[in-house]
Parts: C-alpha cells; sequence; structure tokens
C-alpha cells in the first residue's frame, strides 16, 4: 500500500462530502485524511483526500470519482511537486520544571504556544505527516493530554492552478 | 448514448411546483409514469389528473412501479418514470432503482419528501432516500425550491439517458410542490462535472485494428452496452465484415441474432461450451459494452488467460477494473464499432476473407458438438425447458420475454432464439426475484402492439403478482408463465449439486403435495385467465390458446419436473476451463480435435489443453 494524495474540485453543494465519503466506503477504499474547504470560487470547494491504496486501485479510485455528477476535477499532487500541511493542536503536560523543555522542541518544529496552565501547555504546529509524526515523538514523554489534527492539504508548486484548469473544461 | 429528450418550449406563467413537476415531465417527452401516491406526494397527483400527455398507471407496490419502469426502458430504450411517496413509498423504490443501476437501465424515479422544515426531525413517512440511494443511482437530488422543479426533472433526464444510462432519483420536498413558482421550458442544464465521452479516439481504434490483424482467435465479446448504445447494426455489420465470432451475455441477449452462424451463444455459469470455451482459448478479446462480471468470467485469473484484451465501453471505470485492458477505448458502442470497421476495412490493418478460417472452422465444430440441451423427460413429466424452448417457438423473435431470477431465467436465455435488442429484458446484475411480471407490465405499455411473455419462477411469482390487478385494470395484457417446480428452484440445484441434496426451505408446495396458491384461481382471482398444463402432450395446445387471448391478462401454470437443473454450468469462483455439460459431465472432446488444441491452443504450455481437463 502506498499514500496518494488527491484533490478533488467539486460544485459546492449540499451531500457532496456525503457522496464522495460514501463512494470511498462503497468500493473499499481506505481514506486516510481528509479536508474540505471552500476555494477561491464560490461555487466550488476542494476536498483533499489522502488514500492508501495500490497503483491499480488507485485509478478506480479516480475513475469512480470523476464519475460522481458534481465532482469537476481529480488530480493526484505528488509529495515532490506539492506543498503539504496540516495543522495539529496538542496538549501536552508541562510544569515549571518542564515547560521550557516543551517549548522548546515546540520552537524547533516552528509550532506555538496557543495556552498556557500551571500544568499544560497547549501548542499549534503545521507541517507535512512526517514534521507533525516527529514532533509529536518528541513530546509523548512529557504526557499529551489530548491532541486534535487537521486533514492534509495540498497545492501544487508552480504558478498553474487546477481551479483555472476544472473552471476552463466546465 | 445521445438521447437526449426533445424539449419543447412553454411560455413562462405562474403555477404551483406540483403543476411545474408535470409540466415539466410532459416537456422532458415522458408519457408514463408508474407509482402510487401518499401524503407528501399528493400536490403532484392533483395536476396530474389533468395531463393529457402523460399517462399514470397506478400500482399496487412501489416496487413494482420500479420494475415497469425498467421494462419500460428495456423495450424502447426511453427512460422510465416511477413516483412514490416520501418514506416508505420511496424505500420500496430501492430495489428497482438497485437493479437499474446494476443493469444500467435508463430511469427517473420521482418521489415526494416531507417539508422541507420537517426534514431532520424524524417526521411521519420521514426517510433519507437521498442519502440511502446515493449508492445505487447515477446522480440524485434533493429538490426543496419550487423553482428548481423544471432544470432538475431536465438534468435528471439527461443524466439518465446519456452516457452510462442509470437511475436518478428526484426527491421533493411537498412545500416545494405546494408553493407558487413560474414555469419555463426549457430551463438551463448545469452539469460542470457530466462530460460523458462519446467519440472513441482515434489512436486507441487503430490500436485495436492492430490487434485485431494480429490475432488468430479472435472472439467478440459482447454485453448490454451494443443494447443501450443500440449499436445491433453495427455489431452486425462488423461480424459479416470479419467473420469473427461472437458470444453475447446475458445483458445481451439479442444484441446480435441467435439464428447467425457466427453467435456461439451465452458465455459465462450457464454458458453454452463453445461462448465459454471459445473465451477460454481466444488470443484476442474483442469486449464491446461488456464488464467481465463473476458469472462470466468464474475465477478470474484463469479467466481466457491467453487472450489480449481490447475493452470497450462508454463508462472508463469499467475499463480494467477486472480484466487489464491491453487496448482502453472509451466511448459510445454505436461510433466505436463504426470506426473498427473502417480500419479494418481497408488499408493498413485490412482484414481478408479468409482471416481467422481454422480458428472459426474450430468454435463452429464446438457449437455443433456441444449444443445446449436437456434431458429428455422419460416419464409424461414436464420439463420446464421444453416449455420454455416451446413459447418461444411460437411467440417468435418479435415478441418481447421477460424472464425473472432463477432456473428459469436461465432457460429463458438459452432456449429462446433472441433475434433482435430489445426482446429480452431481464435482472442480470442485481437479480431480482420479482422482476418479471410488473416488468413485463411496463413493457408491454412500452409496446402495447408486441407479444409481451413474462417467464416467472413459483417463488418469483409470488414476490409481486399483485401486479396482475394493475395489469388487469389498465388494460395490460400480458402473459405470464408460470415454471413452478414447486421449489425455489435454482437454490435447490445448488444444494443438490453442493448441499448434499439437503433441502433446507427451498420447497415452496406450489404443486408438489399441494398447491398453495393455486396458480390458476389466483389468475381468476385477479381476473386473468387462468390455465394449466401438466403433461407434454397439451403444451402447444395452452401456449396457442394464451396467445390467442389478448383482452386480459393469461397466467399458465406449468407445473413441470422439479429435478430439473441448468447446464452447462460453472461452479461459482471455479475456472471456467471445469465447465461440465451435466452433473459430473465434463465435454468429451474430439480426440482429434483435443490433439489439434494441445498443439494450438495449450496456453500454458503442460501438454494438456485446458478445456479438456478434470476436476
Amino acid at each position: 500500500m502506498s499514500k496518494h494524495t488527491l484533490s478533488v474540485l467539486v460544485e459546492n453543494k449540499p451531500g457532496v462530502l456525503a457522496r464522495i465519503s460514501a463512494l470511498f466506503s462503497r468500493r473499499g477504499f481506505n481514506i486516510d485524511s481528509l479536508a474540505v474547504g471552500p476555494t477561491e470560487h464560490p461555487d466550488i470547494s476542494r476536498i483533499t483526500v489522502v488514500v492508501d491504496v495500490e497503483e491499480l486501485p488507485l485509478e478506480q479510485v479516480t475513475k469512480q470519482l470523476n464519475k460522481l455528477v458534481e465532482v469537476l476535477k481529480v488530480v493526484e499532487l505528488d509529495r515532490e511537486s506539492s506543498v503539504q500541511r496540516q495543522i495539529v493542536l496538542v496538549k501536552v503536560r508541562a510544569d515549571a520544571h518542564t515547560r521550557s523543555q516543551v517549548t522548546e522542541i515546540v520552537q524547533l518544529f516552528r509550532g506555538k504556544v496557543v495556552d498556557v496552565t500551571p500544568d499544560a501547555l497547549s501548542v499549534e504546529v503545521t507541517g507535512n505527516a512526517d514534521k507533525i509524526h516527529d514532533l509529536l515523538q518528541l513530546l509523548e514523554p512529557y504526557g499529551v493530554k489530548e491532541l486534535v489534527q487537521s486533514g492534509i492539504v495540498a497545492l501544487g508548486r508552480g504558478s498553474r492552478s487546477i481551479t483555472d484548469r476544472a473552471l476552463r473544461s466546465a | 448514448m445521445a438521447h437526449k429528450a426533445q424539449p419543447q418550449s412553454a411560455t413562462p406563467g405562474e403555477v404551483t411546483g406540483a403543476q411545474s413537476l408535470i409540466l415539466s415531465l410532459e416537456a422532458v417527452g415522458a408519457d408514463t409514469v408508474f407509482g402510487l401516491p401518499g401524503g407528501a406526494i399528493l400536490p403532484a397527483y392533483d395536476p396530474l389528473l389533468d395531463s393529457t400527455k402523460v399517462r399514470h398507471i397506478l400500482v399496487r407496490h412501489e416496487q413494482g412501479a420500479g420494475h415497469a419502469a425498467e421494462g419500460y426502458a428495456a423495450a424502447t430504450g426511453k427512460v422510465g418514470v416511477c413516483m412514490a411517496t416520501s418514506g416508505p413509498g420511496a424505500t420500496n423504490l430501492v430495489t428497482p432503482i438497485a437493479d437499474a443501476y446494476m443493469d444500467s437501465v435508463p430511469m427517473v424515479a420521482i418521489t415526494g419528501q416531507v417539508a422541507s422544515r420537517s426534514i431532520g426531525t424524524d417526521a411521519f413517512q420521514e426517510a433519507d432516500i437521498r442519502g440511502i440511494t446515493m449508492p445505487i443511482t447515477k446522480h440524485n437530488y434533493l429538490v426543496t425550491n419550487a423553482d428548481e422543479i423544471p432544470r432538475v426533472i431536465a438534468e435528471a433526464f439527461h443524466i439518465a439517458a446519456t452516457g452510462r444510462p442509470g437511475p436518478v432519483l428526484v426527491d421533493i420536498s411537498k412545500d416545494a410542490l405546494q408553493a407558487k413558482t413560474t414555469f419555463d421550458w426549457p430551463p438551463k442544464i448545469a452539469l460542470p462535472g457530466y462530460h460523458p465521452v462519446t467519440r472513441p479516439h482515434a489512436k486507441q481504434i487503430r490500436e485495436a485494428a492492430r490487434l485485431i490483424k494480429a490475432a488468430s482467435r479472435p472472439v467478440l465479446y459482447v454485453g448490454g452496452g451494443i443494447i443501450r448504445a443500440h449499436a445491433a447494426p453495427e455489431l452486425a455489420a462488423f461480424v459479416e465484415a470479419t467473420g469473427i465470432p461472437v458470444v453475447t451475455t446475458l445483458m445481451a441477449r439479442g444484441a446480435f441474432p441467435d439464428s447467425h452462424a457466427l453467435h456461439l451463444g451465452m458465455p459465462g455459469m450457464h454458458g453454452s461450451v463453445a461462448a465459454v470455451t471459445a473465451l477460454q482459448k481466444s488470443d484476442l478479446l474483442i469486449t464491446l459494452g461488456a464488464r467481465f462480471d463473476d458469472r462470466v468470467t468464474g475465477e478470474l485469473k484463469s479467466f481466457a488467460p491467453g487472450a489480449k484484451v481490447i475493452h470497450a465501453d462508454i463508462d472508463p471505470a469499467e475499463i480494467s477494473k477486472n480484466r487489464t485492458a491491453d487496448v482502453p477505448i472509451v466511448g459510445d458502442a454505436k461510433a466505436i464499432i463504426a470506426d473498427l470497421l473502417l480500419a479494418v476495412g481497408h488499408g493498413e490493418f485490412a482484414i481478408g476473407p479468409a482471416a481467422y478460417e481454422a480458428w472459426r472452422e474450430t468454435t463452429l465444430g464446438w457449437k455443433a458438438t456441444f449444443p445446449v440441451g436437456y434431458t429428455a423427460p422419460t416419464s409424461e413429466a414436464l420439463m420446464p425447458q421444453h416449455v420454455i424452448e416451446r413459447i418461444g417457438a411460437i411467440a417468435g423473435p418479435e415478441a418481447i420475454y421477460v424472464p425473472g431470477v432463477g432456473q428459469h431465467q436461465m432457460w429463458a436465455a438459452q432456449f429462446i432464439a433472441y433475434e433482435r435488442p430489445n426482446s429480452f429484458a431481464n435482472s442480470g446484475g442485481l437479480g431480482t426475484m420479482g422482476y418479471s411480471v410488473p416488468a413485463a407490465m411496463g413493457a408491454k405499455v412500452a409496446e402495447p402492439e408486441r407479444v409481451v411473455w413474462a417467464i416467472d419462477g413459483d417463488g418469483c411469482f409470488q414476490m409481486t403478482n399483485q401486479e396482475l390487478a394493475t395489469c388487469v385494470i389498465n388494460n395490460i395484457p400480458i402473459k405470464v408463465a408460470i415454471i413452478n417446480n414447486s421449489s425455489l428452484g435454482m437454490v435447490r440445484q445448488w444444494q443438490t449439486l453442493f448441499y448434499n441434496q439437503r433441502y433446507s426451505n427451498t420447497d415452496l408446495h406450489t404443486s408438489v403435495g399441494s398447491r398453495i396458491p393455486d396458480f390458476v384461481k389466483l389468475a381468476e382471482a385477479y381476473g386473468c385467465v387462468g390455465l394449466r398444463c401438466e403433461s407434454p402432450d397439451d403444451l402447444d395446445a395452452v401456449i396457442a390458446k394464451a396467445m390467442e387471448i389478448n383482452d386480459v391478462p393469461v397466467v399458465i401454470d406449468f407445473v413441470v419436473e422439479r429435478d430439473a437443473m441448468v447446464w452447462p454450468m460453472v461452479a461459482a469462483g471455479v475456472s471456467n476451463d471445469l465447465i461440465q455439460i451435466a452433473k459430473d459431465t465434463a465435454p468429451q472432446w474430439d480426440r482429434e480435435e483435443s490433439e489439434a488444441l494441445e498443439q494450438d491452443l495449450d496456453a500454458d504450455h503442460d501438454g494438456v489443453p485446458t478445456g479438456s481437463r478434470r476436476s
């Protein structure tokens, strides 16, 4: 299995996300990460979905997505030619003795402390999946009390825009 | 497939959402709606009463409405329409919608929904039918604004009929039906994400022609897409020009005339020896509008092991889904076959008249040696295959045959000679028992001049026989042949073969021991003519009598031998090489032919032609 990041441009209509997630479950594909939001065009939403499949099933995923009437475009973004980010918010145990150590780790990852209490720190870090993974490894020994992650969002490098192309073909 | 409805222009005027719906149906060219009203859809039924263009046929169960719409579509290629209310009305449509989805039947289902302010409150007769039908529709809509009705109806018919056809559901809230709106036709269709590819790519056509030219054992593996694309004439021309043998899948029965010498029959689990073997031994499958269904391929990895694959389909997702294609062609079958014919007609890839001569002789030899047959009855018992064969012979190729699901369906596919597309309608993908009577009703409504035979089983018939009332009241004189073996016959066959003759829950008591129900009395209770046939001596006379009755439906209880089985058979999940022509009986290959096969067709080079190997 290998992870593939798909950017799916869809019409911004009610029920589209349900349709897409239902398609994944019905066809037996595993969603690793999912992020949805509006784009620069109010009529178009962009879904970034990471799937864990081999090459051939990936082709099926793409074709089945393309069959959905409300899907405008499906583009696979590979790691090299795209910027991929997710955000993580973590509440870590940190008292007077450990606070500076935790803060140091967070700073190494260019994260921010967003809330402080006598026994905990809440931090915010963005990055790709590897960076988030490494951060969490380092924070683990201090005691992660709570953790929430967004889905991955991804943007192709360079000046071309997949939304423009989608609109032209539409 | 370009079956765009021909919308008629209408002047805008203030109407209710319900009136807008009926005006839209009229404008899009729907002439028949099968349905059953209820609370949420009630507003739509009021203007429907006044429509002179749309005939509404009141069914007895919504499942019947759905299958009737399918039968209507299967007989004509036009979009079938069914209508139901919210909640249970809508959920009763789920089975026919799933059926239409599996078999790519163009259908629009219109359902009422509770008022928009009540959606999500678990209101009376509320069901999220849009959510429920998402995985079994080509597309679906929830309309809560009356202004959207004309556009949504136009889009629904367009989506249902074009590309790979399929069911589209339109769920309309009651308040949208009651609201004031304006009706303006044609509406502006807005489907930026829907662009079915119909023109095949020239490069792919050339690549396909190259493979066809280079092949020595090609087979045309033809599926239901040919019928949906109205491509039977192009297919016939292609076969005439190339002399390549043809197999037609269950969904393609009628796409190519059974009487044609090069027609090898149906492939698959209950396919003919010639069709199954030709695919197994082929070096090139020219796959047109078929989808490598498990019932055709058997064990996928041993299916047609020596063949390259040209796969032409209008749905890109079907290509290389199950079997990797060497040459994929996306497009409309009619255009693809026409282009292929041009490509192999002249120029670089022109095919001479002597091409494939040896292969053709070999396949025709199999066809002659292993015709699909059945054991002649030893006693006076009526053989079900014989009954179906005689119905086909007497009613002829202009009739429409609509089986249910099970043994009788396979026999109807095997023993009736189909000569034209749309003469056979069945539930292939989903295998829906209960399809026959309502689908035959829909076909008869669409094609009132044709004789329509429902060929049903005693099990299937009892699932939807209430639509006989609909047939009688609405003057839809179908003919129903109940192939009554007093059992769930196909399940019983599997119990015979794979479960040591332990007949768990397959005895239906419809003829052996008791007669519950008595189908003749049941038919008469509905106002049909009920007939019974129990002896081969009466068979033709009873069928002839049924053929003479054209004012009311006729139901014939054919009491048949219950132990008859469907052969040939490839057991589920095993290689097609293990085809059996009777219980524990593999085809006995001619010795000389076997040796020739060993030289020519031994795909795995182990000295044993795969077709002659036994388990």
